[in-house]
C-alpha cells in the first residue's frame, strides 16, 4: 500500500512527455503493423490472380446441334484449377447453342444470367429462356423480354466451327448486374 | 454478528478462506456485486428480456459453433462431406447442427423484436445514441454471419444463393469487382470462397461482434435500463428478479428451437414410423455443382424480402439492381443511424416509429409476395383456368390468334389475358416446385451415396454424384435421347400422351420380360411404344410379329414365353430371375434358323450380321453401350438405322456427342443398375 503515496513524475506536460507519447504510439503501432500487414497482404492475394485469357474451347460437333433454330444446352468442359487442386476435363459452365435451318454458323449464349449469375433455363413452353431466380426472361436469341430485372440481354459468346465440324466457343464470363458486357 | 465484530473468533471454513484469498487479490466480490445488483427501475418486467435472449442466442451460437468447428472442414472437396458426416454419422451431430441452424433464425427474429422495442420505447434517445448505433452495427454483424453461414455446407442452395449475393456485392460502384474478388477468394468459387467465408463466419465477424457487444453492454450499464414509463412499482435488483425472467425467456427460446428440430420426430413416432435422426434439424442439399442448374435457389427466409425487392425494379435495368441491392437498403440503414438525431425533432420520434413499422410491414409484404410467387400453383384453383389453358394451347399463346378466337370482343380478350397471366404465374411456380422436388431427390440420393460402405472418394462427393447412374441417367437421357425416345411406365396414366409425342421406342423397362412381351405382342409392336413411330413400322420384325407369331401351330404360347425368358436372361437386369428351363428352351428357339435365327445372329448360330440386330447379350450393358455408341454398326441396325445418331463415334479429330462414361451412365440407368443401400 505504501507505494501509492510515493510521488509520481508527470512528464505529460513537458516536451519530453510529448516525445514519450509520440514514440510509444509509433513503436506500438509499428509492432502491430507487422502481423496486420502480413495478414492483409496475404488476404489481398486474390486481387492479383487475374484470369487466364479466354480461349476457344471445343464444346460439341456441328451435327449435334439440330438446325431448327431451337437453342440446346451444352456443358463446357475444360481443365480447371481451384487454388491447390487441379481438375482435368471438368464441366465449368454451360452454353446454349443454336443454328438456323441449313445454316453452318452457330450462335452461342452463355447460360449464366447477366442479372445476378444464376443458371438460365429454357421455359417449359420452349418459347423463351427464363432465369429461375428473379424471373428474367429472354427470347430464344437472348434478347430481353421487357420488363425484366436483367440490365442486359443474355451474353452472346464468340463461336466458330472448325474444319472438322467441331464447334468451339470462346468461354468468357461477364460482370453481372451491369448494363455493359464487361469481362469479369 | 457479535462474533464477527470480535475479529477472528469464528474460524472460516476452507472455502471461505479460499474465497477471501481470491477476493483480496482480484476484488471479484465487488465485480459480481456490480454485475448482479443493477437497479431495475419499477421492478423486473417481462418486456426487458429481449436483450438478454439475444445474448443467450449468441452464446448458443458460439458454443454450438465451436463444437461444429471441431468437425467441419472448409474446402470444396470436404465441406459438404464433413457436414454430411456431422449430420448423418456423428452421434448427436444432427442435434448440434440443428440447434445452430435454427438458433440463427431465432436470433434474427429476436433482433427484430429488440430493435422494434428500442425504437418504440424511444430508448435510442440521448444519452443512449452511441449504444443505439452499436446495436445497429451488431445487427449487421449478425446478418453477415447468417449470410456467410449459409454457404458453409457447400450444398446447391448455399452455393447458388452465394453467387447471387456476391454478384450483388460486385455492383458496388468502384470497389465492387475487387470486393467481390476478395470475398470469393479469386475469380471462381472454390476452396478459397469457403475458407474466407468460414474465417468471416467464425472469426472476423464474431470477434468484432464480441468487442461491440462488450461495449454495448457496458454502455447499457452506464446509462441504466431504459424503463417503461410510467413507473408504478418500486425498483428492484437485476439479481434475482430480472435474471429469473430472463432465464425463463431463454429457456422458452431454446424450447422453440428444440421443438422445431424434434417435432417431426415426435410426429413420426406417433404415426409409428421409424425416425432417421439424420433427417432432423437442418437440411443438407445435394453437393454444390457449378455445372448443374439449381432452379430452386432461394436465400434463407429472412432474406427473402431483399430477394423479392430486386424483382420490384423490373425494367429498370442496371439502375434498378443498383437501387434495389445497394441504394435503398443503404438509405434505410442510413435513416436508422440518424434516428437518434431525428428523434430530437418535434415529430421525430413518431417518424422513427412509423418508419420502422413501415420497414417491417414492407419486409413482411415482400416476403409474402415471394412465397406467393413460389407456391402459387399450390393454392390457386386450376380448374377455374381450364378454359384459358385450352385456348392457350390452341393459339400457342399468340395474342392475335386469341383476338380472332374470341371474335375481337375487347372485354373477353382482357379477361382471357388476365387468366393467361395467372397461367404464367402457375407455370413459374410449378417450375420452382418441380425444382424443389428435384432438389430434395438429389439431396436424398447424395446422402444415400455418401452412406455407401466404400465411403466418399478422395476427390469428393461431386465425383460420386456425377458418376451415379441413378441421378445422371435421367439428365443425360432428357438431354440427348428424350427428343425421340419416350421413357414412361406403360401403366402410368400419362403414358398415352407421352408415347404419342415420341418418335422412337419407349425405353422404360428395356431389357425386361415385360418389355419383350410387348414387342412380341401383335397389337403393340407397331404401336408408339415400339416401332410405330419409326421407319421400321412396316419392317420385317413388325411383319413377323403380326403374321408368323400369331400362327399358334408354329408358335405356341409357351414358346413365345420361353423366348421372352431367354431374352430377359440375355439382358440380366438386376433382380430379374427368368425360369431356367424356359431360358434354355428359349435360347434354342432364338438360335434356330427356322425361328429368330433366320434373321438374327444369336451366339454362334451362324446367321449373317447386318440383316437384323445381334441378339447375343441383348439388353446387357455391353449391348446397350454398343448400340448407343454406333447403331449403324452391323451388330445393330446397319444400313437400316432410322435416325439414331452414333453418340460415341467421332469423326477423325473431332468430338463424339457423348463420352464413353456418359454412355455407360445412360446404359446403367436404363438397366436400373446403380447403388442401392
Amino acid at each position: 500500500m505504501a507505494q501509492q503515496h510515493r510521488p509520481v513524475v508527470h512528464p505529460a506536460d513537458s516536451r519530453r512527455g510529448f516525445l514519450a507519447k509520440a514514440l510509444s504510439i509509433i513503436t506500438g503501432g509499428l509492432a502491430t503493423l507487422a502481423p496486420v500487414g502480413a495478414g492483409v497482404w496475404a488476404f489481398l492475394d486474390p486481387l492479383r490472380r487475374t484470369k487466364a485469357a479466354a480461349s476457344y474451347l471445343p464444346v460439341t460437333e456441328l451435327a449435334a446441334i439440330p438446325d431448327d433454330g431451337v437453342p440446346r444446352q451444352f456443358p463446357v468442359i475444360a481443365d480447371r484449377v481451384d487454388a491447390w487442386t487441379g481438375f482435368a476435363a471438368e464441366p465449368i459452365g454451360a452454353v446454349y447453342l443454336r443454328r438456323a435451318k441449313g445454316s453452318e454458323t452457330v450462335e452461342a449464349l452463355s447460360a449464366t444470367c447477366p442479372h445476378a449469375g444464376c443458371f438460365v433455363e429454357m421455359e417449359s413452353t420452349g418459347k423463351c429462356f427464363r432465369c429461375p431466380c428473379h424471373n428474367s426472361e429472354f427470347t430464344l436469341d437472348g434478347g430481353i423480354v421487357a420488363p425484366s430485372p436483367s440490365p442486359r440481354p443474355m451474353d452472346a459468346l464468340e463461336c466458330r466451327v472448325a474444319k472438322n465440324g467441331e464447334v468451339e466457343v470462346k468461354w468468357q464470363k461477364f460482370r453481372a448486374g451491369v448494363a455493359d458486357k464487361v469481362e469479369q | 454478528m457479535k462474533n464477527a465484530t470480535q475479529g477472528d473468533v469464528v474460524k472460516k471454513g476452507v472455502f471461505g478462506r479460499l474465497a477471501d484469498f481470491f477476493d483480496d487479490r482480484t476484488g471479484y466480490r465487488a465485480l459480481m456485486h456490480d454485475a448482479l445488483y443493477e437497479r431495475v427501475p419499477g421492478g423486473a418486467r417481462w418486456r426487458y428480456v429481449w436483450g438478454s435472449t439475444l445474448v443467450f442466442a449468441f452464446m448458443t451460437q458460439v458454443i454450438t459453433g465451436l463444437f461444429l468447428w471441431a468437425s467441419y472442414s472448409a474446402s470444396a472437396q470436404t465441406a459438404w462431406e464433413s457436414v454430411y458426416y456431422i449430420q448423418h454419422e456423428m452421434a448427436g451431430g444432427w442435434l448440434l447442427r440443428g440447434i445452430h441452424h435454427f438458433m440463427a433464425q431465432a436470433m434474427v427474429v429476436l433482433l427484430a423484436l429488440h430493435l422494434l422495442q428500442v425504437v418504440i420505447d424511444g430508448a435510442y434517445k440521448a444519452p443512449r445514441e452511441v449504444n443505439f448505433w452499436l446495436g445497429l452495427i451488431l445487427m449487421m454483424l449478425v446478418l453477415g454471419m447468417a449470410l456467410t453461414g449459409y454457404l458453409l455446407p457447400w450444398d446447391q442452395k448455399g452455393y447458388w444463393a452465394t453467387i447471387v449475393a456476391t454478384n450483388l456485392a460486385g455492383i458496388v460502384p468502384g470497389i465492387g469487382p475487387s470486393l467481390q474478388q476478395l470475398v470469393i477468394g479469386g475469380s471462381e468459387y472454390g476452396h478459397h470462397t469457403l475458407t474466407r467465408f468460414f474465417a468471416l463466419h467464425a472469426g472476423f465477424l464474431p470477434g468484432a461482434l464480441i468487442v461491440m457487444l462488450v461495449v454495448h453492454l457496458a454502455l447499457f450499464r452506464k446509462h441504466g435500463l431504459h424503463a417503461k414509463q410510467p413507473i408504478t412499482k418500486p425498483d428492484a435488483m437485476f439479481w434475482p428478479d430480472q435474471v429469473l425472467r430472463d432465464a425463463v425467456a431463454m429457456l422458452a427460446v431454446m424450447a422453440v428451437v428444440l421443438g422445431v428440430i424434434l417435432v417431426p420426430a415426435l410426429k413420426a413416432m406417433l404415426a409409428g414410423e421409424p425416425v432417421d435422426v439424420g433427417h432432423l434439424g437442418a437440411e443438407l442439399g445435394a453437393p454444390a455443382d457449378p455445372s448443374l442448374p439449381y432452379a430452386a435457389a432461394r436465400p434463407e427466409w429472412y432474406f427473402l424480402f431483399l430477394f423479392q425487392f430486386l424483382k420490384v425494379f423490373e425494367g429498370w435495368g442496371a439502375t434498378g439492381e443498383f437501387l434495389g441491392a445497394i441504394v435503398v437498403p443503404g438509405l434505410i440503414m442510413g435513416v436508422m443511424f440518424l434516428m437518434p438525431i431525428i428523434g430530437n425533432w418535434k415529430l421525430g420520434h413518431r417518424f422513427n416509429v412509423a418508419f420502422t413499422l413501415g420497414i417491417v410491414a414492407g419486409a413482411g409484404l415482400l416476403t409474402a409476395m415471394a412465397l406467393n410467387e413460389d407456391y402459387y400453383a399450390v393454392w390457386v384453383d386450376k380448374a377455374a383456368l381450364a378454359d384459358a389453358q385450352k385456348l392457350y394451347d390452341e393459339t400457342g399463346g399468340d395474342e392475335e390468334k386469341l383476338a380472332a378466337a374470341l371474335g375481337g370482343d375487347k372485354a373477353k380478350i382482357t379477361a382471357m389475358e388476365a387468366k393467361w397471366e395467372k397461367l404464367e404465374k402457375i407455370r413459374h411456380s410449378q417450375a420452382f416446385l418441380d425444382a424443389s422436388k428435384q432438389a430434395k431427390l438429389d439431396a436424398a440420393r447424395a446422402i444415400e451415396l455418401a452412406g455407401r460402405p466404400e465411403k466418399i472418394p478422395p476427390a469428393g462427393m461431386l465425383e460420386l454424384v456425377r458418376t451415379d447412374a441413378k441421378s445422371q441417367g435421367p439428365r443425360l437421357f432428357a438431354q440427348h435421347c428424350a427428343s425421340c425416345h419416350a421413357y414412361v411406365d406403360p401403366q402410368a396414366p400419362e403414358a398415352a400422351s407421352v408415347l404419342a409425342k415420341a418418335s422412337a421406342a419407349n425405353l422404360h423397362g428395356f431389357g425386361s420380360a415385360a418389355w419383350m412381351r410387348g414387342l412380341l405382342d401383335p397389337d403393340q409392336v407397331a404401336g408408339p411404344a415400339y416401332f410405330g413411330n419409326t421407319a421400321h413400322k412396316d419392317g420385317d420384325m413388325v411383319n413377323f410379329v403380326q403374321n408368323d407369331l400369331t400362327d399358334a401351330d408354329t408358335w405356341k404360347k409357351d414358346d413365345i414365353e420361353a423366348v421372352i425368358a431367354a431374352m430377359a436372361a440375355e439382358a440380366g437386369l438386376p433382380g430379374a430371375k427368368p425360369a431356367e428351363p424356359a431360358v434354355a428352351k428359349g435360347r434354342e428357339l432364338i438360335a434356330s434358323d427356322e425361328r429368330c435365327g433366320s434373321c438374327h445372329r444369336f451366339r454362334d448360330n451362324g446367321a449373317d450380321l447386318g440383316t437384323a440386330c445381334d441378339l447375343t447379350g441383348w439388353g446387357s450393358r455391353d449391348w446397350l453401350v454398343g448400340i448407343i455408341v454406333d447403331p449403324t454398326h452391323e451388330r445393330f441396325y446397319g444400313d437400316t438405322n432410322d435416325r439414331m445418331p452414333s453418340f460415341g463415334k467421332a469423326d477423325e479429330g473431332s468430338l463424339a456427342p457423348l463420352t464413353r462414361a456418359q454412355i455407360e451412365l445412360i446404359a446403367d440407368w436404363l438397366r436400373g443398375e446403380w447403388y442401392r443401400p
